[in-house]
This record gives C-alpha cells, sequence and structure tokens, in this order.
C-alpha cells in the first residue's frame, strides 16, 4: 500500500496555504489529542502521523524540499535514484533496442570464439576440458600472374609473426585456403584450430581469364597483319615469341598452347585477338597508295551488321 | 506496480500532461492493463532518469529520445556481455583461463 503524504495526512490539497495547513492541523489534532482519546492507541498512532506531517508542511523550508522530493515524509534525505540497476536488472529487457542486440548477435560472438563453444573437438569429462583452438581468418590478394602459374606468398601477421602460403596454380578468386594446425592453440592438449585465407585475385591490365584459359588483346601494325611477322608476346610464365600469319587481320585470334592456367595434369591455353593498328593513318604515301588501291577492291565492312 | 496517479503523487513535480505524452513518444513503457497503465519499477525510474536529463540537464525534447536511445544500447550491451560473462563463469577453470590469458591488454 502506497505510503500516505503529508498533504493527505492532514487532509489538504498540495497547494494549500500555510494558514490551510495550520487549520487543518488544529482541527485532526484536537480530535485526535491523547489526552481527549484515553485508551485509543489507533488515535495515538494518527496523532502522531498529524504532528508529523504539520511539523514538515509547517516549516517552509522543509516543505519546499519535500515538494521538490529532495526529503522524504518523515524528513529523511530521500536516496538518489539510479536508473542503471533497474535497466540491469530483471525487467531491464523491456527497454532493449529490438532487433539490434539479440541472441543472434550473442551466438555471431560465440562463433567468433570459434567451435570451443562445444562444437567439433569440445570435449567434457573426467579427464577435464579439451577444446580445438580457435580457427583464424586472413584475406590476401593476388595478381592475375600468381593465380595463373601458382606461387609462394609470405602474409605478414605482425613483424614477428607471418604465414607461408602456397597459392595453387588456377586458385579461384575469393577461394579460401586452409592452412592446418596454425589457428589459435588447442585448450586442455586440444590441437589447434587452422588459418582459413581468403584469397583475392586481381584483375590484370593485360590478361583476363577465361576458365583455364587466358585471354588478352595484342595490338599489331598494319604491315605485321598483311605480310606475316614474329613478335614477342607476354604470357604468363613469360614472353614468348608468337607468328603472326600473312594476311591477319582485327579479330583473328591465335593460340599459345599451355600458355594458360599452369595446372600440373592439363594446364589452358593462351588466346591471343590482333588488332590491327594502321599506325601512320595521315601518311601522304599510304593515302596515295589506297587511292590506287581502293577501287579494284570494293568491300562493304558492314553488310554483316544487324539491320537497325 | 503502480498506476498513473500514483506516480504522480510518488514522483511529486511530474506534471501529468507531461507523463501522459512521454508515454505516447514511447519514452516510458508502461503495461496496458485494460484503460489504465501500470508502472513496473524499471518504468518509475525511467520516469526519474527523464525527468532529470530533461529539467536537470536541460536536455530537450528533440535531442532526449536520442540520449535514450543511447542509454537503451549501452544498458542492452551489458546485459548481453553480463550473459556471456556468467556463461563463462560457468566454465572450467581451465577454459577460464585460457580466455583469460587470450584477452589483449584493453588499452
Amino acid at each position: 500500500m502506497a505510503t500516505e503524504t503529508p498533504y493527505e495526512i492532514l487532509g489538504v490539497k498540495p497547494n494549500a496555504s500555510s494558514d490551510e495547513i495550520r487549520k487543518a492541523y488544529r482541527k485532526l489534532a484536537k480530535q485526535l489529542h491523547p489526552d481527549l482519546n484515553p485508551g485509543k492507541p489507533e488515535a495515538e498512532a494518527r496523532f502522531k502521523a498529524v504532528s508529523a506531517a504539520y511539523d514538515l508542511l509547517s516549516d517552509a523550508e522543509k516543505r519546499a524540499r519535500y515538494d521538490r522530493g529532495e526529503i522524504d515524509e518523515t524528513g529523511a534525505e530521500r536516496p538518489r535514484y539510479s536508473y542503471r540497476p533497474h535497466a540491469e536488472g530483471a525487467e531491464g529487457w523491456r527497454y532493449q533496442p529490438q532487433g539490434e542486440m539479440d541472441l543472434s548477435d550473442l551466438e555471431d560472438l560465440f562463433a567468433a570464439f570459434g567451435s570451443a563453444g562445444g562444437g567439433r573437438g569440445g570435449r567434457r569429462g573426467g579427464e577435464g576440458f579439451r577444446a580445438r583452438g580457435i580457427d583464424r581468418t586472413f584475406t590476401m590478394t593476388v595478381d592475375l600472374v600468381d593465380a595463373a602459374k601458382g606461387d609462394k606468398k609470405r602474409l605478414s601477421l605482425s613483424p614477428e609473426e607471418w604465414l607461408d602460403v602456397t597459392i595453387p596454380a588456377g586458385i579461384e578468386d575469393g577461394q579460401v585456403l586452409r592452412l592446418r594446425g596454425k589457428g589459435g592453440p588447442g585448450f586442455g592438449g586440444g590441437e589447434p584450430g587452422d588459418a582459413l585465407i581468403e584469397v583475392h585475385v586481381a584483375p590484370h591490365a593485360v590478361f583476363s581469364r577465361d576458365g583455364n584459359d587466358i585471354r588478352m588483346e595484342l595490338p599489331v601494325s598494319l604491315a605485321e597483319a598483311v605480310l606475316g611477322a614474329r613478335v614477342s608476346v607476354p604470357t604468363v610464365t613469360g614472353p614468348v615469341t608468337m607468328s603472326i600469319p600473312k594476311g591477319s587481320d582485327t579479330g583473328t585470334v591465335l593460340r599459345l598452347r599451355g600458355k594458360g592456367i599452369q595446372r600440373r595434369a592439363d594446364p589452358g591455353d593462351q588466346y591471343v585477338t590482333l588488332n590491327v593498328v594502321i599506325g601512320y593513318p595521315g601518311d601522304p604515301e599510304l593515302a596515295e597508295f589506297i587511292e590506287k588501291w581502293a577501287p579494284t577492291h570494293p568491300s562493304d565492312q558492314r553488310r554483316g551488321m544487324p539491320p537497325l | 506496480m503502480i498506476a498513473l496517479d500514483e506516480l504522480l503523487r510518488r514522483l511529486r513535480g511530474l506534471d501529468r500532461r507531461e507523463l501522459i505524452q512521454w508515454v505516447e513518444n514511447r519514452w516510458v513503457l508502461p503495461e496496458q492493463s485494460g484503460n489504465t497503465w501500470l508502472f513496473h519499477e524499471v518504468d518509475v525510474a525511467r520516469v526519474e532518469l527523464i525527468q532529470e536529463i530533461r529539467h536537470e540537464f536541460a536536455v530537450d525534447d528533440e535531442a532526449l529520445p536520442i540520449v535514450l536511445d543511447l542509454l537503451d544500447q549501452v544498458y542492452g550491451l551489458r546485459r548481453q556481455l553480463r550473459r556471456l560473462c556468467d556463461a563463462l563463469a560457468a566454465q572450467p577453470e581451465e577454459v577460464q583461463q585460457a580466455i583469460r590469458s587470450a584477452l589483449p591488454p584493453s588499452r
């Protein structure tokens, strides 16, 4: 049951004047005075309450402090409230943000602790607790050439700690390599966790990947296309010499066998698409020659275009 | 649990219309029981908190929801952290030891 306020005890309104309070007190005091009510303990108790209420409200300063909530009805300093024990207490969940932090977040947190929370490798029994160490995840980026032919990379974790990572030839962008035992140490003699390395393959300025093959575009001169030539072509394993057949054209595709993704069993190929560049478009000798040559070699290069 | 009138009686200096506004803003979430509101202890403490932030710290009605939201997030996190700590405290000593030694220094 709620405690009565001194105003209620005296039967006055909270905004009563001091005069009204005094009158109310006197009226009640006369009714309840112990000398006038011998042998009535409830009247005596009531009289004490009324006196205490009047004591508080007749003092302007105390009354003001009470109204501000600084002291309670007995005149004692009111303890400073604190929201925190409530917020963290049994009912605090009612003001917890919805959907921002819930059980699944906590489970994510446990997942970050690895499988030590009771997944594979965890074992509890008479001989004590053993758990596999956590897996550690890292990312690294390699270029397309290293991805195509394979490589060994050193991944620095800190100045004193590194992992030697073997990049297998033909690794795909986003592929995860697992280094067994390179994760966190196990608990209670359990085996260590693994290092998981997510490898990204950076796009290359010249080469692009097409399954197990490598594709590139090679600019050639008009003379090389018309007359044929031997030119140097970059590949993932280094430059090679390639023959451009006489009478090649823009769009001609040449294959370099075995120069694609360097898989041990069945390496892919490199496909080179030629792109003929005139080189001297404003050259007067060339123009003079074409003027003589063109009338006898009519051609419509756009006949294959779909009608619009 | 107390009703609106008892709350107003208990927290003197609280304006009725203001309190109703706070509930309507959903800054305070009393239990709805028929046509009346029932304020739990946590609600009462929250009303006092709002009163203090609003009047003593002079945070206005625009900024107050942000303050409350941040507080709720902090307490939500603390509750979750407490759950986690309780779960850790229930682990065998070896596991606790391992976790303690794996904790990086907090600085």
